[in-house]
């Protein structure tokens, strides 16, 4: 199965009437959203309110009750699951920790995707590709490290770089700044949209930080109570009344 | 059905739901919703096993991690087994000479041990280190993973984690406990040489002459058997509580200390079976 991700498509992944629930508690109630090529959507909201939920969907971590879900042209809920892990090897994910394999160095971090979805490549390719990603984080220097040797910011770095490796076409940030200093945050920010310049990718990035969603956002959404409040881009959201709205900006 | 994809909508039954459900519901309501738990729970562990099953046949197969965790399974394993095979062999030798003696059997005693050791005593209380030492480090293991979205990670990039994680975990307990057993089996019957030796002089040669005496292909190839299944049933059960937890740090003191209880249930239950089948068979 091949995926091409061309400059006319109209929608890279497109989200119908997405409904999750887990026991009581509604989670996602009816979300429709539209991500076109070369896009930075920000998707903005206060903890719990579904949208880490929304792009574990995307990825078929978590089955939606309703709702379709197309990524690259593909309806993801219909895909067997060879055709999901296909599909997968398309989209990078990075976790709010980063979740590195503790039991790998960075290297073998990075080189784990490589070996089992890219094995027609010699070790002297995969190694030159692992120098790329590393070397596109800042962090080509932690090469030999073991994850408990890196700080925060430095895991979130070396998890990119682990999603990097396979070249994706898309990229899901998971609360790319939570827990991290100001700096920190602001380079992590800063270094999401290099890897969009630099790797051609269309992003979707999930955050309560206003100031990573002010230098990354093409466009945002705001997510509340497992529905879309408010659409559009970060100087439109700023001037909306509506007073949840007003709170992110504050 | 179980699949991977929907690992983290298990339902999953704690003390503090159990306690939560009896403080709003009748008791007949509570043992039903209780009883309605564990059946689902059931359920969820014959899909995974089918699951882990099908991943075996699955082309490449994981070598380099099945070697690294048939090392940390079985090599890890030998002081642990060495020192309770030889307590084991020489404390049932001690325990067993005088009454042997006063029946004027103590001829006996070597068969005798070693017999006991070989068919039921070897392979239980190996086992149950085993489910122990191992079980509790694939349950902590597997569900730290899952807590700090390790599984999710490879999930995510395209590598099966079943495959990864759970078909070499399960491959190298099955594998590596019916050898640590033989290996338990021989420390037994040298520690119970020594234990014989307090009272009689006798060469370690004749010793295990007369421990053989009695042992046929027929006592030794079913108990050897249930150690496949014993190592098994530790591999998965384990497996499936540590890559099936969805509560936090919480989640992953429950599933270590699920997977070493149930592993050692299990021990027992599979124990039984084996005795009824071969007293069937032979």
């Amino acid at each position: 199965m091949s995926f091409e991700l061309q400059g006319h498509m109209e929608s890279v992944i497109e989200i119908e009437d997405l409904h999750k629930s887990f026991d009581d508690l509604t989670v996602l109630d009816g979300v429709s959203l539209k991500l076109t090529y070369d896009e930075n959507l920000v998707i903005l909201g206060r903890s719990g309110m579904g949208k880490s939920v929304l792009i574990k969907c995307i990825v078929g971590l978590e089955l939606p009750e309703k709702g379709s879900i197309h990524v690259l042209g593909k309806d993801i809920l219909s895909l067997s699951e060879f055709e999901l892990n296909d599909l997968r090897k398309h989209i990078g994910f990075l976790f709010q920790g980063g979740a590195l394999y503790d039991s790998m160095s960075v290297e073998e971090n990075l080189l784990f995707p490589l070996n089992r979805n890219a094995r027609h490549l010699s070790s002297g390719e995969k190694n030159d590709l692992i120098d790329e990603a590393l070397e596109s984080v800042g962090l080509l220097d932690a090469k030999h490290k073991m994850p408990i040797e890196l700080s925060g910011g430095m895991k979130k770095r070396a998890g990119l770089a682990r999603t990097l490796v396979l070249k994706p076409k898309i990229l899901l940030y998971d609360e790319p700044t939570t827990g991290l200093d100001p700096f920190t945050s602001k380079g992590i920010s800063e270094l999401i949209l290099q890897v969009k310049e630099r790797y051609k990718t269309t992003s979707i990035v999930v955050t309560h930080d206003m100031k990573c969603a002010r230098i990354t956002a093409d466009r945002m959404i705001i997510l509340d109570k497992g529905e879309i409040l408010a659409r559009g881009t970060y100087d439109e959201l700023k001037k909306n009344k509506n007073e949840t709205i007003k709170g992110f900006f504050k | 059905m179980y699949t991977e994809k929907n690992t983290n909508e298990k339902s999953f039954v704690s003390i503090l739901d159990i306690i939560k459900v009896a403080q709003t519901d009748k008791p007949i309501d509570m043992l039903k919703r209780h009883f309605k738990y564990h059946l689902i729970d059931i359920a969820e562990f014959a899909q995974f096993t089918a699951l882990s099953i099908r991943y075996i046949f699955r082309k490449p197969f994981e070598g380099a991690e099945f070697m690294r965790q048939s090392f940390e399974a079985g090599y890890r394993s030998f002081g642990l087994v060495s020192i309770t095979a030889f307590i084991m062999g020489l404390v049932l030798t001690i325990q067993t000479r005088p009454v042997m003696t006063e029946f004027g059997a103590e001829s006996w005693v070597p068969s005798m041990v070693f017999l006991s050791v070989v068919i039921e005593i070897g392979p239980v209380i190996t086992a149950l280190i085993f489910a122990g030492k191992v079980g509790s480090r694939i349950g902590a293991e597997l569900s730290s993973m899952r807590v700090s979205e390790q599984i999710d990670a490879m999930e995510v990039s395209g590598v099966y984690p079943i495959k990864f994680l759970v078909v070499t975990r399960v491959l190298a307990t099955t594998l590596m406990l019916p050898l640590l057993v033989l290996y338990a089996d021989f420390i037994a019957l040298i520690g119970s040489y020594i234990g014989f030796t307090f009272h009689n002089n006798i060469t370690l040669w004749l010793y295990i002459r007369e421990a053989f005496e009695e042992m046929y292909f027929k006592d030794f190839i079913p108990a050897f058997i249930k150690c496949f299944v014993f190592g098994f049933f530790i591999g998965i059960l384990s497996c499936y509580k540590g890559y099936t937890t969805n509560k936090g740090a919480e989640g992953v003191g429950i599933a270590t200390n699920s997977a070493v209880i149930l592993s050692s249930l299990s021990i027992f239950i599979v124990d039984l079976i084996a005795v009824q089948i071969t007293q069937i068979i032979i």
